[in-house]
């Protein structure tokens, strides 16, 4: 099996846990079943994976989860495609002072580590919600890939059939959409893929740290910070969340790499 | 006649490390509706840059010279903006090149092609940009189109490529075909058929032509007018009978002795000594006096176009002088 296959497997699997949570879940995800004897409870029928220290059905709590941090992931990597294709685009067709005042822009975004620039607006927020946390993880997140873009649009522009195309008069925004965006489909979609990966674990960092995904709403993130105090006591807490963070940026990953492998034709 | 298309001192300049490369230098021609006229030179002699300029597809690292006209049908094509640049290429004039693999895009189908072209002059329906795409791949002469509008470029031979191509270039019905070398990449029978096909097309479809071409032989085929090109100026003039009965200009003969002939004993052929100069620095006085076996005193100072017959011009002073003395 190449890894394009386990990691397209992966991904297919948390994907459907994630859309199936409601129907999989045992429990209300939230719901505190009974504080004085269902603490920390290990793995049972009843709650497979246990229970954490607000006695929560755990199970429920990490597929909900994986719907929270799946779905937050892909959104805010669409966004960051979108802004950093559109950008990037512009970028590399127009050149001259808009494209250097655009990759200006872009290099001083990169010089800031990302999670600063992630902190900042969350920390000084006071209710964060899940759109303002898919805004901020999308739009921190488009600066290389714009770069990569214009990269590609630039190349792909000093190819003769777009030269060709133009002396026959076909519409800039034609020949971007038909000529250009094909080209750099693959690319995109490697960088992408990954960037889910990433942003999944940047989300899951966030809200360990209690700035990301409000409780109760379940995230991985925050389920291994109720975790983190039980480790000895309770370890299937954090344990469930982290092995469920752990396959999920695997399974990203190794489907990149494999379209990168397969979409790249330099490597054989 | 009114002329179709005007050029007058159209130069052209290329910024580059050696300073300005001036590749075209003060170049004047008119073609007449209807008219095919072949502009021939060696590589670097600046047709590939003049035939650019009409359609104002220079790369952004050209400056025209400020006392440049390009007129189209009346219109300074010069003056256009965006939009109208736009409609002009592929509408009233096309354009083929030297590479037709190059000029398709290998992930698009024929029929893509040249539905887009059709499409982009013309507000019209898918299905009816379809039938009109069949149509035009028939007149270039490729059969079954209807099969080829589902084929991708690389599944064509190299003649074929260069037909769908045409097709793209002829799909508004153009008045002037601005073809450049669009044989050269061909193999030598499909050279001939696509040559006969540009002359079949002009004369069905009443078009005129500008043929860019580094070979006399496709000039003898297809002209009215010839037009010879060296480093960067139009140094002769001359409908296609008195050029090559008369030719009046020194690299002219050279060119016309240079080219291999099938219809005589086997020969070396006498190449023109030298290479063409850079365009960074050409020669001062007459431009091709460093490869001239005439060259005298005189062409220290360069020549302007001389009258050498009806409607024959050339830039030697040879037209109208003889050097003095023992020559």
């Amino acid at each position: 099996m190449t890894r394009l296959q386990v990691g397209s497997g992966l991904v297919g699997v948390l994907l459907l846990l994630a859309v199936l949570a409601p129907v999989l879940a045992t429990h209300p995800p939230h719901v505190q079943l009974d504080l004085d004897a269902l603490r920390n409870a290990g793995p049972s029928l009843t709650h497979p994976l246990g229970t954490d220290p607000y006695s929560r059905d755990l199970l429920s709590r990490v597929l909900h989860g994986a719907r929270v941090s799946l779905g937050i992931a892909v959104l805010a990597v669409l966004v960051a495609v979108i802004v950093g294709v559109t950008v990037g685009v512009v970028s590399g067709w127009a050149g001259g002072v808009l494209d250097a005042v655009l990759m200006r822009i872009v290099d001083a975004a990169l010089a800031v580590p990302r999670l600063f620039t992630v902190l900042v607006p969350l920390a000084l927020w006071e209710h964060v919600t899940v759109p303002a946390i898919i805004a901020i993880l999308g739009g921190t997140g488009w600066f290389a890939m714009s770069r990569l873009v214009r990269a590609e649009v630039r190349a792909a522009r000093a190819r003769p059939w777009v030269a060709a195309a133009r002396a026959v008069g076909v519409p800039p925004i034609r020949i971007v959409a038909r000529h250009l965006l094909p080209n750099i489909a693959g690319p995109v979609i490697v960088v992408a893929t990954m960037g889910i990966g990433q942003v999944v674990l940047l989300e899951a960092g966030l809200s360990y740290l209690g700035l990301g995904v409000p409780q109760p709403l379940p995230s991985w993130g925050s389920i291994i910070a109720d975790g983190q105090p039980v480790l000895r006591a309770a370890p299937w807490v954090a344990g469930s969340a982290g092995l469920a963070l752990v396959a999920t940026v695997l399974a990203f990953t190794l489907v990149g790499d494999g379209l990168r492998e397969r979409l790249d034709p330099r490597a054989s | 006649m009114t002329p179709l298309l005007e050029i007058e001192h159209l130069s052209v300049s290329f910024a580059t490390r050696a300073g300005p490369a001036r590749a075209v230098d003060d170049v004047a021609l008119a073609i007449a509706p209807g008219e095919t006229v072949t502009l021939v030179g060696e590589s670097g002699c600046g047709k590939t840059v003049t035939a650019l300029s009409l359609l104002r597809l220079l790369p952004a690292s050209a400056t025209l010279g400020p006392a440049s006209r390009i007129r189209f049908d009346g219109r300074d094509v010069l003056a256009l903006d965006r939009e109208e640049l736009r409609r002009l290429r592929g509408g009233a004039i096309g354009m083929v090149f030297q590479e037709p693999a190059a000029s398709l895009n290998p992930v698009l189908t024929i029929g893509a092609h040249v539905v887009e072209t059709i499409q982009a002059h013309d507000d019209v329906a898918g299905a009816t940009a379809r039938t009109r795409a069949r149509e035009l791949l028939a007149t270039v002469g490729l059969r079954d189109p209807e099969r080829l509008m589902a084929r991708y470029p690389h599944e064509l031979s190299g003649g074929m490529q260069q037909r769908a191509y045409l097709a793209m270039a002829l799909a508004a019905r153009p008045r002037l075909l601005i073809a450049d070398e669009p044989t050269t990449a061909l193999d030598v029978t499909t050279q001939a058929q696509i040559l006969a096909l540009l002359a079949d097309l002009t004369g069905r479809l009443g078009m005129a032509m500008l043929l860019i071409t580094h070979n006399l032989g496709i000039a003898a085929a297809v002209a009215d007018r010839v037009a010879v090109m060296y480093a960067g100026r139009i140094v002769e003039l001359a409908p296609r009978a008195a050029l090559f009965a008369r030719p009046a200009h020194p690299y002219t003969r050279g060119l016309l002795q240079a080219a291999p002939r099938l219809d005589g004993p086997a020969r070396p052929t006498p190449a023109i000594p030298g290479a063409v100069p850079s365009a960074t620095a050409w020669p001062d006085g007459c431009r091709f006096r460093p490869r001239c076996g005439h060259a005298w005193e005189r062409c220290r100072t360069e020549p302007g176009l001389a009258e050498a017959g009806t409607d024959h011009v050339a830039r030697c002073w040879l037209v109208t002088e003889r050097p003095e003395g023992p020559a």
